[in-house]
């Protein structure tokens, strides 16, 4: 186990060099594409959010025209057995 | 909420400075994570400076959401997955250090031995069993060995 552990901690050594340098662009350019997808996130939001408006408003419009709760007129006249 | 009233414009200079300050701290680390899973050099890493870039770029468009989440462990996490999705078109290794090891060794290798990654969230992140991300990092760190044997001892993986 011990040994296993010898290896493990020369692996850790292995990968612990000097970090590489980083392009001075890096923040600018994750910035910008950030703000871009951010944008692109909320259009997208606000586009599913206005549908949902549209389709409920289109809803209750028809179904104060249609009134489905209703029910419908009997089709044939009921037989007129007065006098 | 301040800076809702001062405006978009405000709050996204804000969001930018803080932004600046995290990446200025958190970059050299990471892009040195992002060179070791790429297996690219220290001077020559395009590669990695990709995958990074779109990390940080997830990062900042979350950063209004973060609450109690490290930038950091996400952006590590944006990194790994980015890596896993696309590492099976940069199959070979240009230089790095490991560039012995396959594309999801060196991930599980780096995650455990440079970030510190506990094995069952290494598991998590992967998607695989932990038995399974073990036995890949026993392996990976069995080639290095290995490899670094054969170039001064006779070879031979005397691993048992």
């Amino acid at each position: 186990m011990s040994r296993y552990e010898d290896k493990e901690a020369a692996v850790r050594r292995l990968l612990d060099t000097p970090h590489p340098p980083v392009p001075g662009h890096l923040a600018g350019t994750a910035a910008e594409r950030g703000s871009r997808l951010l944008r692109r996130h909320r259009a997208v939001r606000r586009a599913a959010w206005t549908l949902f408006a549209l389709a409920l408003l289109a809803f209750v419009l028809w179904a104060s025209v249609a009134q489905p709760w209703e029910a419908p007129a009997a089709e044939t006249t009921p037989p007129f057995d007065g006098l | 909420m301040a800076e809702q009233r001062n405006g978009p414009r405000a709050e996204r200079a804000h969001r930018t400075r803080e932004f600046d300050a995290f990446v200025a701290v958190a970059a050299g680390r990471l892009l040195h994570t992002a060179t070791l899973l790429t297996a690219e050099t220290r001077t020559r890493n395009p590669y990695a400076q990709t995958l990074l870039t779109a990390a940080l770029a997830h990062t900042y468009a979350v950063w209004e959401r973060l609450r109690d989440e490290d930038p950091y462990e996400l952006t590590r996490r944006d990194l790994a997955a980015r890596f896993a999705r696309t590492a099976w078109r940069h199959h070979g290794g240009r230089g790095g250090v490991l560039s012995a090891l396959l594309p999801q060794e060196r991930l599980v290798v780096v995650l455990r031995l440079y970030e510190g990654v506990a094995e069952e969230q290494v598991a998590a992140l992967l998607g695989l069993p932990e038995a399974r991300v073990r036995a890949v990092h026993a392996r990976a760190v069995a080639t290095l060995r290995a490899g670094r044997d054969s170039t001064g001892k006779p070879a031979g993986r005397t691993a048992a």
